[in-house]
């Protein structure tokens, strides 16, 4: 195996000198047991240190790596180069985000939308903490574990073509995360996110494509979670017309 | 309490599930027996013609054929969207959806008002 | 300072992978079931007109050109119920206790439902 090479076809942006991405081809020594990230780290090290790339943990944990990896948004750290033979291996930036740099790109949306969805757990009055704390069952637990596993890769959203047409759509992984604390037994925000979750911009623009859930490393299923979210704010919609009562809108915080 | 969701969709996604899922249950055996096995011969006209003068075929007809308008409404638009038209949501929501109800009242005023 | 790069979406991104390219035609296919259903209301307006008109129509339907629309709408229709089946599983989970229910299960009822209505409307035109 000694001598092997594969080739590997990274795109580079340099702010100020490109006006757009170009590639850049790089020959790295082939072994079965490396993934694309130790790959990209011989090329930092070794080739051409001006690469620019996110990674930390290298053990699919901290979701910090993910690239498209000839098309398919991809953990670099799982991505294997055996996989990928004969070659050349394209590596892009996360697609449907803007390039900050080379491969790095920018997170400030995601970052705004994770945060618009509140996702944590919204009690309408808080237990005084000498009543101990918010007990569950594990069915409890099960009805929302599955959701609650992201790791914030962002690699949904780069699969999600709506999200590429539409920046405004609050996307996969953070309306699967709101869905897990609607779901939670501890939880009281339901109608609080509805402002956010169940909007034009919310569940409403997803299209089922579906790619989400493929794509996610931890099995998260996002495209399942807003389907049962348009379920559940569609009986919430009609029922408001038979409960006339029910109360004014509550504003979102 | 919410009183209310901050969007109208939910009017016109469960016009597009209710179209969705009955198509799926109908449409395949609808085509297979007024496309092919019609066309074949093997249903009389006579038959054909006691079927459709059914007051409840004639009603089921109708919401069948409304519903599936209103499924291909919905879907069109977003698709329309996703091809890069986003920006014209409204304009087409109002085509798509508009048409939907066009076919409707047509839909109607055949099978149901002319024919009674 | 900070110049980041726009990408834009290509209009033929759906072109570009197997997957979408399938999400697309599943979204097409609402245009072939909402024609059929223009073809019901047409066939319906034939059978009211009745005698000469329905004879020619019912000809008309054994010609080869609408034999072979007819083929492709049929394959768009089971497309969609495919498609439309398999998603009702992730829409509506079912719990029991600490288990959900295997996607099959939740599945499997549409496909009896869809035999059963079958055969009714087969046998109304039939029978």
């Amino acid at each position: 195996m000694t001598g092997e090479t594969i080739a590997l076809e990274v795109t580079r942006y340099r702010p100020g000198e490109d006006e757009e991405p170009t590639w850049q081809q790089y020959e790295v020594p082939f072994h079965r047991d490396w993934v694309v990230l130790d790959a990209l780290n011989y090329v930092k090290d070794q080739v051409d240190g001006t690469l620019s790339f996110r990674w930390s943990c290298r053990m699919g944990v901290c979701g910090s790596c993910g690239m498209m990896i000839n098309g398919v948004p991809k953990l670099s750290c799982a991505a294997f180069l055996r996989d990928y033979t004969p070659g050349p291996i394209k590596v892009e930036p996360l697609a449907n985000f803007p390039v900050e740099r080379d491969l790095v790109i920018v997170l400030d949306d995601f970052m705004a939308k994770l945060q618009a969805v509140q996702p944590w757990l919204i009690r309408e009055e808080e237990r005084p903490l000498d009543e101990g704390a918010y007990r569950q069952t594990p069915a409890q637990l099960a009805r929302y574990k599955q959701f609650s596993m992201c790791i914030n890769c962002m690699l949904c959203y780069a699969a999600c073509p709506v999200y590429g047409n539409e920046k405004e759509f609050v996307g996969p992984a953070a309306l699967a995360l709101a869905h897990r604390y609607n779901l939670d037994s501890r939880d009281q925000g339901r109608d609080r996110r509805a402002w956010v979750v169940a909007s034009d911009e919310g569940i409403w623009d997803c299209t089922f494509v579906g790619e989400c859930s493929a794509v996610c490393p931890k099995d998260v299923d996002p495209a399942g979670a807003i389907q049962q979210l348009k379920l559940s704010s569609a009986v919430s919609w009609y029922k408001s017309f038979l409960l006339p009562f029910g109360g004014g809108p509550e504003k979102a915080s | 309490m919410l009183k209310r969701n901050p969007s109208n969709e939910p009017l016109f996604w469960s016009l597009f599930s209710a179209g969705g899922t009955i198509t799926a249950l109908l449409m395949p055996v609808l085509i297979v027996m007024l496309g092919f096995v019609l066309a074949a011969g093997v249903i009389s006209e006579e038959q054909l013609v006691d079927v459709f003068e059914h007051k409840a075929f004639r009603a089921a007809l109708v919401i069948v054929v409304s519903l599936a308008f209103f499924h291909w409404a919905h879907r069109f638009r977003f698709t329309l969207g996703e091809l890069g038209l986003r920006r014209f949501d409204r304009p087409i929501a109002l085509l798509c959806y508009g048409a939907a109800l066009v076919g409707t009242g047509y839909a109607f005023a055949v099978v149901i008002v002319d024919w009674s | 300072m900070r110049r980041p790069y726009y990408p834009k979406m290509k209009a033929t991104w759906w072109l570009q992978r197997r997957p979408y390219t399938l999400f697309m035609l599943r979204e097409l296919s609402a245009v072939f079931v909402a024609g059929y259903a223009l073809l019901l209301l047409v066939l319906g307006i034939k059978v009211y007109k009745g005698g000469d008109t329905l004879a020619a129509y019912l000809d008309f339907l054994d010609t080869p050109g609408m034999l072979a629309l007819h083929a492709i709408i049929f394959i768009f229709a089971v497309l969609h119920t495919v498609t439309w089946f398999n998603s009702f599983a992730k829409a509506v989970p079912i719990w029991r206790g600490e288990e959900r229910l295997a996607p099959w299960k939740v599945t499997l009822p549409n496909y009896v439902a869809l035999l059963v209505l079958s055969a009714l409307v087969a046998l109304l035109f039939l029978v």
